[in-house]
């Protein structure tokens, strides 16, 4: 029976397949589950990198397989090993040419703090010139770890207002 | 007798200086830097040591004149036998020996590295740069009087120092080096560590 209620109500059939959201919630869906990484493989790191991306550990699970070698297609650089003072103005130029909004994840003890290479050669900590938004431990992390660190990241970029780092640019 | 050892008495025949040096390994000889080349090509052209497998460079410490010496590794690879040709460089404050480039390409890469790491100029290389530190980095990391853990410069790139206000810092040492303990049976002792832990980032040293 139709009572006269029910067409001031949502009606799939008269509307279609509407959803009502918020912009952020939507963009920062989009956005944590496309994240294509630019992977700036400098050492041993690399190599459980490419682990995380065959399909043993697979990180197309979480939206993230499309690594990019080209910074203007890429929105998380992965710094994965150590960051040598003379490779430090690379990592920095290929930051710069990351289109926003850009995350940075530093994998590993060496792009966290120097790790073991206490020396003349090498930068103590990647966020030394970049924005860090996740670390992890490790020499060399598991594969899992990074997995962890994608997902802490998925978790912030969707807690952030979807236009804020555009504005800041 | 060793092919190795006719050579080397086939040189101390020709050149006066050449001398011999104490190895507990392979033949070994000191050269005067003026007969530099000319030791090296002979070794090359007329007693087969036709492969260049090393250089490297000595800083003696601060004090101690000659200060720098320069290290070559031959190899005979049809004879299997290695000679070493050590040679001091004659001034102690601007370090200098001859190129071998002309006797052996290879040589290129590695007085290139023993240049960056030491200083030692080698004359007539066509293309001396640093080789593993950027260009314009002002020192000579393997020199004694260098601290391990570095000193403050710029960065390679000066925008990024612009844009980042830092610079190339001394690396905390905290304790270290980190080295292993040597004659450890358990791994777990062996295991690199700051030789002293009393101090560390957020704790200065005590009494410094």
């Amino acid at each position: 029976m139709v009572s006269a209620n029910n067409e001031l109500t949502y009606d799939s059939k008269i509307e279609g397949d509407v959803i009502v959201t918020r912009a952020d919630a939507v963009i920062n869906w989009i956005r944590s589950n496309s994240m294509w990484p630019m992977p700036m493989g400098l050492a041993c790191c690399a190599i459980e990198l490419m682990a995380v991306a065959a399909s043993r550990f697979d990180i197309a699970r979480f939206g993230a397989e499309v690594m990019r070698f080209s910074p203007k297609q890429s929105d998380c650089m992965i710094v994965s090993g150590t960051v040598t003072y003379k490779m430090s103005s690379a990592v920095r130029r290929i930051y710069d040419q990351m289109a926003e909004p850009k995350w940075v994840i530093a994998m590993g003890a060496c792009a966290s703090t120097g790790g073991m290479y206490r020396s003349y050669a090498v930068l103590q900590g990647v966020d030394r010139i970049l924005p860090v938004d996740v670390y992890v431990s490790g020499c060399p992390p598991r594969p899992e770890a990074l997995l962890d660190a994608l997902v802490k990241l998925q978790e912030k970029v969707k807690r952030e207002r979807s236009f804020s780092k555009l504005n800041t640019a | 007798m060793p092919k190795a050892l006719d050579a080397i008495a086939a040189l101390k025949g020709r050149w006066a200086g050449v001398s011999d040096r104490a190895s507990l390994d392979q033949p070994a000889i000191n050269v005067p830097a003026p007969d530099l080349l000319a030791v090296l090509g002979s070794l090359k052209a007329d007693h087969g040591f036709d492969m260049l497998s090393d250089i490297s460079g000595v800083d003696w410490g601060v004090g101690a004149s000659p200060r720098f010496t320069v290290v070559y590794h031959v190899l005979s690879t049809t004879g299997h036998e290695y000679v070493r040709v050590a040679s001091d460089c004659p001034v102690d404050a601007s370090p200098e020996v001859p190129s071998a480039t002309a006797i052996w390409r290879g040589a290129d890469w590695h007085e290139r590295e023993a240049f960056d790491m030491f200083g030692i100029r080698f004359a007539g290389h066509p293309d001396l740069r640093r080789i593993l530190m950027w260009d314009g980095y002002p020192h000579f990391p393997l020199r004694k009087d260098f601290p391990l853990s570095g000193v403050d410069t710029d960065l390679p790139d000066l925008e990024v120092v612009a844009e980042t206000k830092t610079n190339a810092i001394a690396a905390p040492m905290a304790g270290g080096p980190f080295v292993a303990a040597p004659g450890q049976i358990n791994m777990t002792e062996a295991e690199p560590r700051a030789k002293d832990e009393s101090w560390n980032e957020r704790r200065p040293k005590p009494g410094a």
